[in-house]
């Protein structure tokens, strides 16, 4: 019993080293000097350079892109991460709420429509996708940027899902008190949701920090890039260097990984869960 | 229960326990009733208003331009923008015809496979080990999880370091074999760092499910086990394994779309736009023939083939699932 008991302890200890160790080799490297990392490799213990690499990439324009500073592209980041999240919780709640608790001719249809959306992931469509953003002038705009990527229906379902364990007792008791289908939801369903609303928050703040692709499309200035966008533009210009900035490559990957993991860590319970019941 | 108080703050389970919702999900198809209230408001408008949001945005980013990818599939674009030329299937012909697209075929199905195989056995490994201890549980779940935080582009990078032609560790150690790894050089040693990257980058969700998929096994059924069969392998495969197959099947075909379309990111960190002598996938090639080369056509016909695909997929989901789920 003992044994087995030890041997479950290394497996597990190999699992935390396979995902730990990369992180912290990124960490630590990152606070060591480019010069230094090309000659003895990456480390495991700290450089002592970490707030001058960290100074450099967040506040000096330059390094990778031409003239947009780390700050800059944290920001943009925020913006795509709080907006997604934001839009995401609005119109899948609405859309729920008029899909569970109004009797409407076309709510089978318009149920299919929302549907259809979860079978086609943005990646298979990705040319006319850019052709209507080209059409519509919104290349290199943040609604080009985080609209689009609403049009998925994970958020109606969940809500939807929701919805349905809400006790029917509660819109009759509503309506004998005489409340109408907006004093229900401002004073019923919204407060009853909060949970949800922030689970649901928070998944689709990470699922829009980490977007990539839609991002690479959309955004061709570099005032507009994301850090996850920006982690191309490092790579184009490391090919070409003759000792690559190691350290602030590393340092930058660090500040696209920290926001989406703290949350994940301090938010476990709600994210697992969240997850596990969703499906994104 | 005649009258449930407005104010009651605990609505019936919010949050039910992990395996419970994930089965929950699967009974919610649409061939379900949608009208799932008895009772509802009748207005002729309101639900319209309320859903105009979203089926704006479905309707204008989804459904334009998806039927464009299927029309544009059919047309030949004029290299220098003067209009197009409708040329039937002519484009998917040349697509599948194609050597260079049957091979990036295989080699995604190869890829696919391999990323799905390892993610889902290391992520069920250490999904059992970890519901087994007691000691550390809440501490392994932290860190065994994280990774899924991170962005696959951002993996993507990690592994470059990891795989660098100066620096990086994995490539020293693979030296003291003989292995001369060359990534981004040789095509093998390229289509390694991926999978490694992409396996890596997926163990967290899998453990996530699989850990929630044990724990909502009842301890009674798991105390019967252990009276009825002590050897703890045998158990594992005679009655844990069946018990998580539904969780495992949704999780294949989850690995499978991540693999074929969400390790994009992955892949373009790794391959910087230079397909030439290194494995892509699929919707790399869409990405590459449309954006890189300028062939609307072909690269819609491709998008055309992929929404099939997932389609199949999907559907090929919703049927085996139906009978999968048994219990519960």
């Amino acid at each position: 019993m003992y044994r087995t008991k030890f041997f479950d302890h290394v497996i597990l200890l190999s699992g935390v080293f396979l995902m730990v160790g990369p992180l912290l080799v990124a960490l630590m490297t990152s606070s060591h000097e480019a010069a230094d990392i090309h000659r003895n490799g990456l480390s495991i213990l700290p450089g002592g350079h970490f707030i001058e690499t960290y100074e450099t990439v967040l506040t000096k324009e330059g390094g990778f892109t031409g003239k947009i500073t780390g700050l800059r592209m944290m920001m943009n980041s925020l913006i795509l991460g709080l907006g997604f999240a934001a839009g995401k919780v609005l119109l899948s709640m609405l859309a729920a709420y008029a899909l569970v608790y109004f009797r409407f001719r076309f709510a089978t249809i318009t149920f299919w429509m929302i549907f259809t959306t979860l079978l086609l992931p943005l990646e298979v469509r990705i040319l006319p996708s850019y052709e209507v953003m080209n059409t519509l002038h919104l290349t290199n705009t943040y609604t080009g940027l985080i609209v689009p990527l609403l049009a998925s229906a994970t958020g109606t379902f969940y809500f939807r899902q929701f919805f349905k364990s809400i006790p029917d007792e509660l819109l009759e008791a509503a309506r004998i008190d005489g409340a109408g289908p907006f004093k229900f939801f401002i004073d019923v369903i919204v407060p009853l949701s909060k949970t949800m609303m922030a689970a649901i928050f928070i998944i689709m703040f990470v699922y829009g920090w980490n977007q990539y692709l839609w991002p690479t499309l959309m955004t061709t200035e570099e005032g507009f890039f994301t850090l996850v966008r920006g982690i191309k533009q490092i790579l184009l210009v490391w090919v070409g260097s003759n000792i690559p900035d190691y350290n602030q490559a590393f340092a930058l990957a660090i500040l696209a990984m920290l926001p989406p993991v703290m949350i994940v860590m301090i938010f476990q319970r709600w994210f697992i869960k969240g997850l596990t019941e969703s499906d994104k | 229960m005649t009258h449930a108080p407005l104010s009651s703050p605990t609505p019936a389970a919010p949050f039910p326990s992990g395996a419970g919702g994930l089965f929950r999900r699967f009974k919610a198809r649409p061939s379900e009733d949608t009208s799932a209230k008895r009772v509802q408001f009748n207005s002729p408008l309101l639900p319209y208003l309320f859903l105009a949001p979203q089926m704006a945005i479905i309707f204008i980013f989804f459904y334009w331009p998806s039927v464009q990818a299927i029309q544009s599939s059919f047309y030949l674009e004029d290299p220098f923008g003067f209009g197009s030329s409708f040329v039937g299937l002519a484009n998917y012909t040349d697509v599948l015809k194609s050597n260079e697209y049957l091979g990036i075929a295989r080699f995604t199905a190869v890829f696919t496979a391999l990323v799905t195989f390892f993610s889902l056995s290391i992520g069920l490994l250490l999904a059992v080990k970890a519901d087994g201890v007691i000691r550390g549980n809440a501490a392994y779940k932290t860190l065994l999880i994280w990774v899924y935080a991170i962005a696959p582009p951002v993996a993507g990078l990690m592994g470059m370091m990891m795989f660098d032609q100066h620096i990086g560790p994995l490539v020293k150690f693979a030296g003291l074999f003989g292995w001369e790894m060359k990534v981004g050089l040789n095509y093998n040693d390229t289509a390694f760092a991926m999978i490694v990257v992409s396996v890596w980058k997926q163990i967290p969700y899998n453990f996530i499910f699989f850990l929630s998929g044990l724990q909502g096994i009842p301890v009674s059924v798991r105390e019967a086990a252990i009276m009825d069969c002590r050897s703890g392998l045998r158990r594992f495969w005679t009655v844990i394994l069946p018990l998580l197959a539904p969780t495992a099947f949704f999780l294949l075909i989850i690995n499978t779309t991540y693999a074929l379309f969400d390790t994009f990111g992955v892949i373009d960190v790794i391959v910087k736009d230079k397909a030439a002598n290194n494995p892509i996938t699929l919707v790399y090639k869409v990405y590459m023939d449309g954006f890189r080369g300028n062939d609307l056509g072909g690269s819609s016909a491709q998008s055309v083939i992929l929404m099939i695909i997932v389609f199949v997929l999907t559907i090929f989901q919703f049927r085996f699932i139906e009978r999968r789920v048994h219990y519960n």
